[in-house]
């Protein structure tokens, strides 16, 4: 199926400031593949983000979401087919309430209101937070502000799911939950994240970004046995693929 | 002083919990209660300044809405002594500046500027209550709704929606910038002194347009055109209109016949 793919060729992308964020990055991912993109901070993790929901417009290079190659004509095509969950809940969650809010994008696309609320009630249930329909977003906790901003992506029925940092700022708890769901997603998944062990649960491919560069692309398995290479990016095993320090006498 | 703004905006978001109430008075529609209470609002100030007794009927007003949405008066009451000072302020001079006597009570002579320091003070109460009491009932997003429904331009209901929405995050920003301040600040008490507070100030705009740009872009992944589109189910039924008719009938009544001098007058030649 073409229009799930996600195509990025030589993509270079420079900053008023002058600053080059990225200097060439290639790759593709197919319909159905969940993919994690790691790197030290400041590698250009974000930056690519922002241009796979034609928010940042490339320097050098195309972009390629399903059928549209992204320009200007195409970006509300893209920004359809491409969820984008952002870092920080309370960028994305705006409206009063949490209804209101995970409404915000159906409305936008010009669905009737009973379709609009039927999407809301599904994606708030699929998430779990039904029960917070009436409530201010500010209201919530971090996990609970999580789910709803998912929810407010889900409610546009995208086909890839783009997510920055999901698991930043949650409890250890709040954390294994939200893997738990995000697995449960047929969607194609693009994470950007410094939580590794999470990569490990939900990718089966990792690209590492290093410097606005791909450094490698490959299965996760692969790339988290490659010390050489995580060093080299400033990164570090999983935890969980660490030895463990009571057993090994390092404690 | 970061606890004190700390519980201010816990308060702030209290009403709205108040508002997510189910009483009668909460299901009846937004629009119904805006109208009532903006009709209350121009009745009770566009009174003669030295006018007090007048303006006691419409007490009613806010103690049926307090009765029947079970509202907790104490609370409703320290937010209008938060905001009481500043009309403390336009009134105290009153006395000074108006000193014609307009009633004697025995010995005591009683002075223009008192009795419309007192006139002003009850206005307040009523309008400034009435407006709470609005919030209370009915929450703000949906009195948004409600005045763009009337007619507001949608610039304006859009701008107070964002602005209430992120109220609360810009107050936390501020909160968190002051316990840094005080934190490090080991001499003078965590005074903030003024070159630090400009540079804070910057520094709080300029997140603030951080900010705003994160939540652009976030608007614009979700197909955002520009317009903020909302769904809500609006029903004027025969409920709003009993509200809205009985309430304001009643208000204008007591605006143009003067009710409590025909009552005393009627009570006086009964009792007489």
């Amino acid at each position: 199926m073409s229009h799930h793919i996600v195509e990025v060729q030589d993509l270079k992308f420079r900053y008023p400031d002058q600053t080059q964020a990225l200097c060439g990055i290639s790759f593709r991912i197919r319909h159905g593949e969940s993919v994690a993109i790691v790197g030290a901070n400041g590698a250009g993790k974000s930056t690519l983000l922002l241009h796979l929901n034609g928010y940042l417009t490339p320097t050098e290079g195309r972009v390629r979401i399903g059928d549209y190659q992204l320009t200007p004509d195409t970006v509300r095509e893209v920004r359809r087919t491409v969820g984008m969950v952002f870092q920080d809940p309370d960028d994305q969650l705006f409206m009063s309430s949490v209804f209101d809010d995970v409404a915000f994008g159906p409305l936008n696309l010009g669905l009737t209101p009973e379709e609009v609320i039927a999407r809301v009630e599904s994606a708030l249930a699929t998430v779990g937070v039904g029960h917070l329909k009436q409530r201010p977003p500010y209201r919530l906790s971090t996990g609970q502000k999580r789910r709803v901003a998912i929810a407010s992506v889900l409610s546009m029925a995208p086909d890839i799911l783009v997510m920055d940092e999901p698991t930043a700022g949650l409890d250890p708890r709040a954390r294994t939950q939200l893997i738990d769901l995000l697995k449960s997603f047929r969607h194609t998944k693009i994470i950007a994240t410094h939580d590794l062990d999470m990569v490990v649960d939900l990718c089966e491919r990792t690209i590492v970004m290093h410097d606005g560069l791909v450094s490698a692309d490959g299965p996760t398995n692969e790339i988290f046995a490659n010390e050489k290479l995580l060093t080299e990016c400033c990164l570090e095993k999983p935890l969980r693929m660490q030895g463990c320090p009571v057993c090994s006498g390092k404690g | 002083m970061s606890a004190k703004i700390d519980r201010a905006i816990y308060e702030i978001g209290h009403l709205d919990t108040l508002a997510a109430g189910d009483s009668l008075l909460h299901r009846l529609d937004p629009r119904a209660k805006l109208l009532t209470t903006a009709i209350f609002v121009v009745c009770v100030v566009s009174f003669d300044k030295y006018e007090i007794a007048r303006l006691l009927p419409f007490f009613l007003f806010p103690a049926v809405v307090i009765g029947l949405a079970d509202l907790p008066l104490g609370f409703l009451l320290r937010k209008l002594l938060l905001v009481s000072p500043f009309v403390l302020f336009i009134g105290i001079f009153n006395p000074w500046l108006d000193r014609s006597i307009v009633a004697q009570i025995g010995p005591l002579a009683i002075s223009g500027g008192w009795v419309s320091f007192l006139s002003l003070l009850l206005r307040f109460t009523l309008t400034i209550g009435a407006a709470l009491l609005l919030i209370a009932t009915t929450g703000f997003a949906a009195i948004c709704m409600a005045m763009e429904r009337l007619g507001t331009p949608r610039v304006f209901t859009v701008q107070l929606l964002l602005l209430y929405r992120y109220l609360f995050i810009l107050i936390e920003e501020v909160v968190r910038m002051i316990r840094a301040h005080s934190l490090r600040s080991f001499s003078a008490k965590g005074r903030i002194t003024y070159r630090v507070f400009l540079q804070m100030l910057g520094n709080l705009l300029l997140r603030t347009i951080d900010r705003a740009q994160r939540i652009h872009m976030a608007m614009l992944s979700r197909a955002f055109t520009g317009e903020i589109r909302i769904v809500r189910q609006f029903r004027f039924g025969y409920k709003e209109c009993l509200f809205l008719g009985g309430f304001g009938g009643l208000f204008l009544c007591l605006r143009l016949t003067d009710l409590t001098a025909l009552l005393g007058r009627l009570v006086l030649e009964i009792t007489g």
